[in-house]
């Protein structure tokens, strides 16, 4: 049965349209991979009794004719987001046991176009980490591993459950989230392809909270095509996210042409850095090659404020963060601490917020409330602020001089082995977003693709940045690249 | 630029986040480390340069202001830790 599981969004539509197999069917067999991955820790929360009923639901309505885009799909979603009564928590403490009362705007707009809920996915803690080893459910597992070793890997993070749970076959796509690379660098180290749009594409309402200027949510998925599904159901239009664009969503799948002929590719020469393995080197040249081959006219650019990026991001996210986190606090949901006779109100919120946080969210929130405090505001909030402006300027320089995409590495690093990066060195795991960070400063689309294996046996991504908006051109060019690398791989199941 | 005990104490402070006095230095120092690694901010020109403040420039929409939900508060209690007779509650804020 597991077997139904290795189909992808398009050809799982395709065949619930025939009767060749039937939404219930697809559940049971996702319920059933998930009850046998759990050493992967992909899910933090199971709904199998809610996905057989939302399936039936899907099979009733493909009986009936002309069914929804994804009615009958499986679909993981990031614990981020709300889902109506079903635990919600950002795997944080202090979210212990949330039910929301609403669903978030994203998954509504999945369950309206007949997606199943098959689970709640693994996440970093509020979405802030890079190999999801900060989750109060625990580390993800990668379903990858090093050829000839028994080494856990990370899956990469924020979205690490998502990416690893699709990568394994336990659903056929998944929701993710992206503040400076959390959609696209768990795509990249899982060997699948993730995108984040265009700032604005996605509601944020119902998304629990991180960066409210960085993030955005996007589709995990084992194709492009699957991506450009996907994104056509997520994006759209809602009132209550002042910051939600209202202009119109291409119909993404039918953009797929493959044609690139005359698109202009550029590569960035201040992405080329020192300590980068061959093999990323090797992969970034043959995907340029491709490209060329495949009629687009690739040149080098320049991004010269590159370098500011990442210091401006760990200004501009925890100052964002500290902010949006305040309301965490024991009074209206969530963990409240135990108290001590006497206590008052304040040692409640300083208890409570002690106890619920996991060490990398509390060290956000006080860079957070360090830079934006009274007398660092200028030097550090405002400047980066200010910084982020020239980032921004030097992508649409590009774009004005005739550029359509920029085609990058997606990581400076093959994914690494948990507990491989010492928890006492931020930094460190902050470097992980180095090539990602830029495109959300500048609110940009960014898409990640698998470009091959490493020499270990890893999987590597490629990112293609597109111009705002432009995520039909981008998916397309995602999509010539996919057809060229012809990227096969899967992990071989262990789990 | 470092920041010492007492900046961390005081920003924990701020955060509302109790820090166990046994935590402080190791905190001051992780804190040091990333500010450290902002430094690099300080070599950009950005004489001139106006502060980012919308990410995707648009015109904010407008709406009537009046009331479009509410008749709730079963909904908004029911993940209170503490709530009674239709209220939240916490310990005594007014002495």
């Amino acid at each position: 049965m597991t077997a139904l599981t290795q189909v992808t969004v398009a050809q799982a539509r395709d065949r619930l349209r025939t009767g060749e197999i039937t939404a219930k069917d697809l559940a049971r067999s996702c319920i059933d991979a998930i009850e046998n991955a759990g050493h992967l820790n992909a899910f933090c929360e199971s709904t199998p009794d809610l996905a057989m009923e939302m399936a039936e639901m899907a099979d009733q309505r493909i009986a009936a004719g002309d069914p929804p885009k994804l009615c009958g799909i499986p679909l993981g979603i990031k614990d981020l987001f709300c889902t109506r009564g079903v635990r919600s928590q950002a795997a944080s403490a202090i979210l212990d046991s949330f039910r929301p009362e609403y669903e978030s705007d994203v998954t509504e707009r999945l369950w309206k176009a007949g997606a199943v809920l098959v689970g709640k996915t693994n996440m970093d803690e509020f979405a802030m980490g890079s190999s999801n080893q900060a989750s109060v459910y625990g580390s993800v597992t990668s379903p990858w591993r090093r050829r000839g070793s028994d080494v856990r890997i990370t899956p990469g993070g924020s979205s690490g459950g998502s990416a690893a749970a699709v990568a394994a076959r336990l659903c056929l796509a998944a929701t993710g989230t992206d503040t400076g690379g959390s959609i696209r660098q768990p795509a990249a180290f899982s060997g699948i392809t993730g995108i984040k749009p265009t700032y604005g594409r996605c509601s944020r309402w119902g998304i629990i909270a991180f960066a409210s200027s960085l993030d955005q949510a996007g589709p995990l998925t084992r194709s492009v095509r699957d991506a450009a599904i996907l994104l056509e159901t997520m994006a759209g239009h809602d009132p209550r996210d002042s910051t939600s664009a209202d202009i119109p969503v291409p119909e993404f799948e039918s953009l797929l042409t493959g044609d690139i002929r005359g698109r202009t590719i550029g590569i960035p020469a201040e992405y080329r850095r020192d300590g980068i393995p061959n093999a990323i080197e090797r992969l970034w040249a043959e995907g340029a090659e491709m490209l060329r081959t495949a009629g687009a006219r690739v040149i080098d650019v320049s991004l010269p404020h590159t370098e500011y990026a990442l210091p401006a991001y760990y200004v501009i996210a925890p100052a964002e963060a500290s902010s949006n986190l305040a309301r965490y606090d024991g009074v209206r949901y969530g963990h409240r601490a135990r108290l001590d006779p006497g206590d008052g109100i304040v040692d409640m919120y300083a208890k409570t917020r002690a106890e619920g946080f996991g060490p990398e969210v509390r060290r956000r929130i006080l860079i957070g409330t360090y830079v934006l405090s009274e007398g660092f505001y200028d030097a550090y909030y405002k400047r980066a602020q200010r910084v982020r402006t020239l980032i921004r300027r030097d992508f649409e320089r590009l774009f004005d001089e005739g550029v359509d995409a920029i085609l990058t590495p997606t990581t400076p690093t093959a994914a690494f082995g948990l507990g491989e990066i010492p928890d006492d060195d931020p930094v460190q795991m902050y470097l992980n977003d180095i090539f990602t960070v830029t495109v959300n400063l500048a609110g940009l689309p960014g898409i990640s693709v698998p470009a091959g294996l490493d020499e270990s046996g890893l999987p590597l991504g490629l990112q293609l940045i597109g111009q705002p908006w432009q995520e039909g051109e981008l998916l397309n060019m995602a999509y010539a690249l996919e057809q060229a690398v012809a990227f096969d791989a899967v992990p071989e199941p262990w789990w | 630029m470092s920041i010492d005990r007492d900046t961390a104490r005081r920003v924990a402070n701020l955060a509302r986040i109790d820090v166990p006095e046994g935590e402080i230095d190791g905190l001051a120092d992780e804190l040091s480390g990333i500010i450290t690694f902002m430094q690099a901010l300080r070599d950009v020109n950005v004489d001139g340069v106006p502060a980012m403040t919308s990410v995707t420039p648009m015109e904010f929409k407008r709406r009537d202001d009046e009331v479009t939900d509410g008749n709730f508060s079963e909904k908004v209690l029911s993940n209170a830790p503490d709530c009674r007779e239709g209220y939240f509650v916490v310990p005594k804020v007014v002495e």
